[in-house]
């Protein structure tokens, strides 16, 4: 087991590679520190000296990959390549555009993300488990086709629509709970509690539709057509058996994502103003601030390779016949 | 079919088609070929050329016919049918020719890219208030200070250049509005009584009954094809379209936004939008994703290694930051080279086509590796082992047995991701990586009016439209979908 997931840290390794190359390849020479530089600084009326300036600020004016000037290590080492991307690899992610301390924004910034997206995770997966039971138990009835015809109608919905009309119907008809903001503490559930519920009911559409497909692919296997015939009753047979053996697929889908809450909602979160790493990638979007979003993408596919990782070794955990060698 | 009638479709098509160039040719317009235009044309010859080849080959036939004999996907399809329409119009653009200057014999070609649709919404199009106006309003929707007839001041709702302006004050709208429901009923009625008279006429003949008893067939649903459902449908299109059309040029039926542009044009000319980044996003980067998935799959080895690297590589980058990062840069080289683009219309459509590049490269991944899998199970299969065993040269193999037989995977993707892109568009148009600010979208469309929420009484016409136009082409697109799905795939139980 050890040794598997060593082999697969290892095999992580020159994916990150290659994801710091095209990140870097992008930021740094399909669009050069020059314009950066004129993005940040406005695109006219700028003087050589003020582009210079902000290139020599922020150690751009350096050469990519090999400086001459330097001698010993420090030919390869004092040039951008190694200071901003290689430094990623210790999650070191330097600073912001704008001067600030990107790793220090992160870590402070990860908790109301995290405090959004674990509820959600979790109540929608046992909202979307529920539904799609339910309809996998009346199957070929009406209730499982008007679930069906519901879900579809659910996942056809936008998004922004379960956003813009809870905030309209809850904050501002009901006035229940504040349109936007965020507290630390205790007292954030009052702002969380609406984001949570529209993620929830926003993915119960493509969620049990999905989960009802494994649930019927289970329920016409072999071992269940036993499991009758030895005289179970259909509620044991759904959840002693089936819902067992469907956890499997499910779980592949789950267990990915997990890593990536760190990462949060983009949408969510600037749509309710909670101060996560959604909300901070959109502002580094918005104020073009390449640093952030370069480091943002190095974490993302850290995160998605744990994910991968996670999944396989929760195939040991939930079924006995994979082994991992 | 006989000779004769395939001769005479030959004469009506090349006869339609030299009417259409004779109009290209004469029109005192400039045209002008949008990049996504010259793929969208692109797609529809592929399909109409793909359906021409289908038609004489019953296996290929078949699985189609299962989905139109499907109800609720014959509707769907008739939905996505009128979009695609809307969004065909959209696509043909031209630059009118500006009036003759005194003393120059010099053309000038208005700067203005107009399409077909423009051209057909005029009225709609050109007649635009001063800022905000309910649907079916008269009256503007935040007051002024007007000047009264005998010279005072007064704080009033001022009333609209356009809509309602016919009338003498607002007691007679609801009459009005009815009076024109009715007439626009009446005619789609007609118009549709008319075709379908036609339709069952052509059936009787076809399937050489008599005109009574297909009328028959085809009111008790005994025939093959879902007909009453097609033209109950093409019915609620055609009253939708009446109605639209002759309410929208008396008021503006979804109100206005902010700068008094009426809110119905806006929704169908994000229709354009929507389906380009719906089919070009999957279509563009379609070639890689089978080139390099049969190849991994057939070739395995280190083909089968480098690839996979590639495109785990790619999946690892979150989709959406990878979106943001070529957006950006992407902005960076348009804002950085102007002189690219003559028109305002033409960097806006660039940009729309590199987002769909970008789309494309994320979401590739997971058809290649769809493929990767099939191919690796089909060549082991044992028409491609006599296909080896026969000495026949690889390439052959993999276009005459391979490539065919992993069509039915590349169909099922390209329908199954196009409600998912529809969707995204809005998403990424509010983060603002999405289409061009001055590009009408529905991302565009909620986005401007999402700020709007706080007023009192709200604005929510904008939202409202976005929304319905968004959801109906998305259930449509789900539907059809499934049906798709249902009778491609070889796994689904029948």
């Amino acid at each position: 087991m050890i040794a598997y997931i060593i082999r697969r840290l290892l095999y992580a390794v020159p994916i990150l590679i290659g994801v710091n190359i095209l990140t870097f390849w992008l930021f740094f020479v399909v669009n050069t520190p020059d314009d950066m530089a004129h993005m940040q600084l406005g695109m006219k009326h700028v003087t050589e000296e003020a582009v210079d300036n902000w290139k020599a600020e922020r150690g751009y004016d350096r050469p990519l990959f090999y400086n001459e000037q330097q001698d010993g290590m420090s030919t390869l080492t004092d040039t951008i390549f190694f200071d901003n991307s290689l430094r990623l690899f210790v999650f070191d992610f330097g600073q912001s555009d704008d001067g600030r301390d990107i790793g220090y924004d992160i870590s402070e910034r990860m908790w109301p993300s995290l405090a959004l997206a674990i509820p959600t995770l979790i109540i929608g997966l046992l909202v979307n488990l529920t539904f799609a039971m339910l309809m996998a138990f009346f199957r070929g009835s009406y209730v499982d086709l008007s679930g069906v015809i519901l879900c579809v109608v659910l996942m056809s919905i936008s998004g922004l629509f379960y956003i813009i009309g809870g905030q309209w119907l809850v904050s501002k008809v009901l006035h229940l709970v504040p349109i936007s903001g965020y507290q630390p503490g205790v007292d954030a559930w009052k702002f969380l509690i609406l984001p949570v519920v529209i993620g929830v009911i926003g993915g119960i559409g493509s969620g049990s539709r999905w989960y009802r497909t494994i649930f019927l692919e289970e329920i016409s296997r072999d071992y269940v057509r036993t499991a009758r015939a030895k005289g179970l009753g259909e509620r044991l047979v759904l959840f002693r058996h089936v819902l067992r053996n469907a956890l499997v697929p499910i779980l592949t889908g789950v267990v990915v994502v997990i890593p990536l809450l760190f990462m949060g909602s983009l949408v969510m979160e600037s749509f309710f103003g909670i101060p996560g790493l959604g909300s901070y990638t959109i502002d580094a979007i918005n104020k073009q601030d390449f640093a952030i979003v370069r480091s943002m993408v190095f974490l993302g596919s850290v995160l998605y390779i744990i994910g991968l990782i996670l999944t396989d070794i929760s195939y040991t955990l939930v079924d006995p016949r994979i082994r991992l060698n | 079919m006989g000779t004769l009638s395939k001769y005479r479709l030959l004469i009506l098509c090349s006869g339609l088609l030299f009417v259409a160039i004779g109009l290209i040719v004469a029109a005192p317009v400039k045209w002008v070929v949008l990049w996504t235009d010259a793929l969208i044309f692109t797609l529809m010859v592929v399909i109409i050329g793909t359906a021409w080849m289908v038609r004489s080959r019953p296996y290929l036939l078949a699985p189609w016919r299962r989905v139109v004999r499907n109800r609720i996907a014959a509707g769907a399809l008739v939905v996505l049918l009128s979009y695609v329409v809307i969004g065909l119009l959209d696509s043909i653009h031209f630059r009118e020719l500006l009036p003759a200057q005194e003393g120059s014999h010099q053309q000038h070609y208005s700067s203005n890219t107009l399409s077909l649709l423009d051209k057909l919404l005029t009225p709609i199009r050109i007649q635009e208030e001063k800022s905000y106006s309910a649907p079916f309003a008269i009256q503007l929707f935040s007051k002024e200070s007007l000047q009264g007839d005998d010279g005072t001041t007064v704080r009033d709702y001022p009333r609209l250049q356009y809509g309602g302006a016919h009338l003498a004050d607002i007691s007679q709208r609801k009459e009005d509005i009815t009076n024109t429901l009715l007439l626009a009923s009446s005619y789609a009625l007609a118009t549709w009584v008319v075709i379908s008279l036609l339709v069952v006429w052509m059936l009787a003949r076809r399937h050489g009954q008599s005109y009574r008893q297909q009328f028959k067939q085809l009111i008790r649903g005994e025939m093959e094809m879902p007909w009453c459902t097609l033209l109950l449908m093409f019915l609620v299109i055609l009253l939708l379209l009446f109605i639209s059309m002759m309410l929208g040029v008396k008021y503006h039926i979804f109100g206005t936004d902010k700068v008094g542009q009426d809110v119905f044009y806006q929704t169908l000319k994000s229709i354009r939008t929507g389906l380009v980044i719906g089919t070009l996003t999957t279509l563009v980067m379609l070639p890689f994703a089978v080139v390099l998935g049969v190849a991994a799959g057939y070739f395995r080895g280190w083909v089968d290694d480098v690839i996979q690297y590639i495109y785990t590589t790619l999946n690892s980058i979150p989709g959406v930051l990878l979106i943001a990062a070529t957006v950006l840069i992407m902005q960076a080289y348009i804002a950085g080279n102007p002189e690219l683009f003559e028109t305002m219309e033409e960097r806006a459509d660039a940009r729309l086509f590199f987002l769909c590049l970008i789309l494309g490269i994320t979401s590739w991944t997971g058809l290649c590796r769809l493929l990767r899998g099939e191919a690796l199970k089909l060549r082991e299969l044992d028409y491609v082992q006599a296909a080896h065993a026969f000495g026949v040269p690889q390439n052959q193999v993999l276009s005459r047995h391979i490539f065919p037989n992993v069509l039915h995977i590349v169909l099922i993707s390209l329908v199954l991701d196009f409600s998912g892109l529809v969707l995204a568009e809005a998403v990424l148009s509010y983060v603002g990586i999405g289409v061009d600010p001055t590009m009408h979208s529905w991302g565009n469309m909620i986005n401007g009016a999402r700020l709007e929420m706080a007023r009192e009484p709200m604005v929510w016409w904008s939202l409202m439209a976005a929304f319905v136009f968004m959801f109906i082409l998305v259930l449509a697109a789900n539907l059809f979908a499934d049906a798709v799905r249902d009778a491609f795939d070889p796994r689904a139980v029948r």
